[in-house]
């Protein structure tokens, strides 16, 4: 797959401040421009990550951060894939490039949370499967994470301190990152002796919710070079897949999977293909890996992880913690920015707050919590509604 | 199962809590869709997903899905899920929740567990049966929902 590059990043920090999606967005886009050293005037693309939870303006995104920098009459589009928006932005501004349509876009996606679970939309809505999850159920976000972080214990020997061990690992690695919410550093004792909210993970295991902002200059090698830049952090590899049928593993927000009787599931899960893509258009594997940037939703999450993008085999993910791979020091260090657990969820901003911190960490500008030599970085998370979400980064 | 009445009261009128997903008199039963001519269930049946191999439009075939299944995975709640949810008790009690495998159609389905069962009766690979039980009541109703009940007579 030809490659783009990633001229410049910027990122509002993650917290709760009160203001307007459209503040953090604008913010970290005019970082992105000012790192890329590109007026906002020469972007002739800007691909929105839509957030639902802030009206309108949330839907058009695209077209609401270009008004608030000021009209250029670049063309838009506004992309939402729920967790996995942000990869979706990235790919449509990706298509808009390779194929000459522009030569240089802005990838922007902001967000303000309420407070607690996140809930679904108003009103009387049995045609919803979001709406009934919660409704017949009572299934929140956290009891899907709980289900999964259950089979690691019961299937694969995993306890609460190893759970707790990534909270642990990840507070180390925020302690002196400026963008992130939670600068903490926890030790296991916080962890386990915090409230249980779906068995068997507690409160520390789970990410909260936030608001921020990130965004991405984006841009053809020609003009990368043109630029003054020739070697720049490039994006090898953009996947957004969907499952195939059946898809066998109960997943946000359905609460039935599809059925095996008549056909057997691919070999392959649904959360493993997302990975295997970007490898597959990158043309490396996991063993070239240096850094990663995961989805931990919950702690335990970031475990399947290790096992999905093929960092180790099925059951051994533990094992990798516990011999302390994953840190900051070890062979392929895991959410070095401290992940959604220092951070909390920006639901639209997320996955390209993911590919700014491997863009920082590929540069060698990661300053306390740089990952020594990284060349090639690769993130994971995953959009309800079955949204793959994976870009694989390298220098 | 639903608590009585009090004494002197109407009883109240036992309603699904969402019409068309599981039947209401006789042995309970979810009601899936089934594609015709080949073992590809959903459920529910109004919000089934494709099966590819099945070209063309196709018209699902209503069927009761088996009543019986193994525990894939389980959970609990601990903290009053958001509305649309209403707690079956003021104040809330955790609910435990499991995913089952059902045996014959090989699919997972989510439940909350019928009270009393707590995350410590249950284990992967648990035989269950489903039971059609109150998700909450009002003044004048009951509305009745699917629950997952271990069949082994382990939970206190």
């Amino acid at each position: 797959m030809e490659e783009i590059a990633i001229l410049g990043v910027g990122m509002h920090p993650w917290g709760k401040w009160g203001r307007s999606f459209v503040d953090y967005g604008t913010a970290a886009a005019n970082e992105a421009l000012e790192d890329a050293g590109v007026d906002w005037n020469d972007i002739g693309f800007v691909s929105g990550a839509i957030t639902v939870r802030c009206g309108y303006p949330g839907y058009v995104a695209g077209s609401t951060f270009a008004r608030a920098l000021g009209f250029n009459g670049a063309q838009v589009a506004s992309s939402y894939a729920a967790c996995a928006s942000g990869a979706t932005a990235l790919s449509v501004a990706r298509g808009q490039i390779l194929s000459g349509a522009t030569d240089v876009a802005l990838v922007v996606g902001a967000d303000t949370t309420p407070k607690g679970f996140l809930a679904p939309n108003e009103g009387d809505r049995p045609d919803d499967m979001d709406w009934l999850r919660f409704k017949l159920v009572g299934a929140t976000n956290p009891v899907y994470f709980g289900l999964h972080a259950r089979r690691r214990m019961d299937l694969y020997g995993a306890t609460s301190e190893d759970f707790a061990q990534v909270k642990v690992k990840n507070s180390r690695h925020s302690v002196h990152n400026p963008r992130a919410r939670f600068t903490k550093e926890y030790e296991i004792s916080d962890v386990v002796n915090s409230p249980v909210v779906s068995d068997p993970l507690r409160l520390l295991d789970i990410c909260a919710t936030s608001d921020g902002g990130a965004a991405m200059v984006v841009s053809s090698m020609e003009y990368a070079r043109a630029h003054g830049v020739p070697d720049p952090v490039r994006v090898a590899g953009i996947s957004t897949v969907t499952p195939t049928f059946p898809d066998t593993v109960i997943d946000l927000p359905y609460i039935a999977t599809d059925s095996a009787a008549g056909a057997a599931p691919a070999s392959r899960g649904f959360k493993t293909s997302i990975g295997d893509r970007v490898y597959a258009e990158a043309g490396v594997g996991p063993e070239d890996v240096d850094v990663a940037e995961v989805y931990d939703l919950s702690s335990a999450l970031e475990l399947d992880w290790y096992e999905q993008l093929g960092f180790c085999a099925e059951g051994e993910a533990e094992k990798l913690l516990r011999d302390g791979v994953t840190a900051i020091g070890g062979r392929l260090p895991v959410n070095p920015s401290g992940g959604l657990g220092a951070f909390g969820e920006a639901v639209p901003a997320q996955a390209i707050a993911q590919v700014c911190e491997l863009t920082w960490q590929l540069r060698g500008h990661a300053e306390t919590r740089q990952v020594e030599g990284a060349r090639i970085g690769i993130t994971a998370n995953q959009g309800l509604f079955g949204h793959g979400s994976s870009v694989l980064v390298r220098r | 199962m639903s608590r009585d009445n009090s004494p002197g009261k109407p009883p109240k009128t036992r309603v699904p809590a969402v019409e068309g997903l599981h039947t209401m008199e006789g042995e309970p039963h979810l009601i899936g869709g089934k594609v015709p001519g080949r073992e590809a269930y959903f459920f529910p049946k109004h919000l089934a997903g494709g099966d590819p191999a099945a070209s063309g439009a196709v018209e699902l075939e209503e069927v009761l899905l088996s009543r019986v299944g193994r525990v894939w995975s389980y959970t609990s709640s601990n903290y009053t899920p958001p509305p649309p949810f209403v707690a079956a008790t003021d104040p809330y009690e955790p609910i435990t929740i499991a995913a089952v495998e059902l045996e014959k159609e090989k699919m997972v389905i989510l439940g909350q567990c019928v009270a009393g069962v707590t995350p410590d009766d249950l284990s992967i690979g648990a035989d269950v049966e489903l039971v059609i039980d109150t998700l909450c009541e009002d003044d004048e109703h009951e509305y009745m929902v699917w629950k997952w009940k271990p069949l082994e007579t382990a939970q206190s």
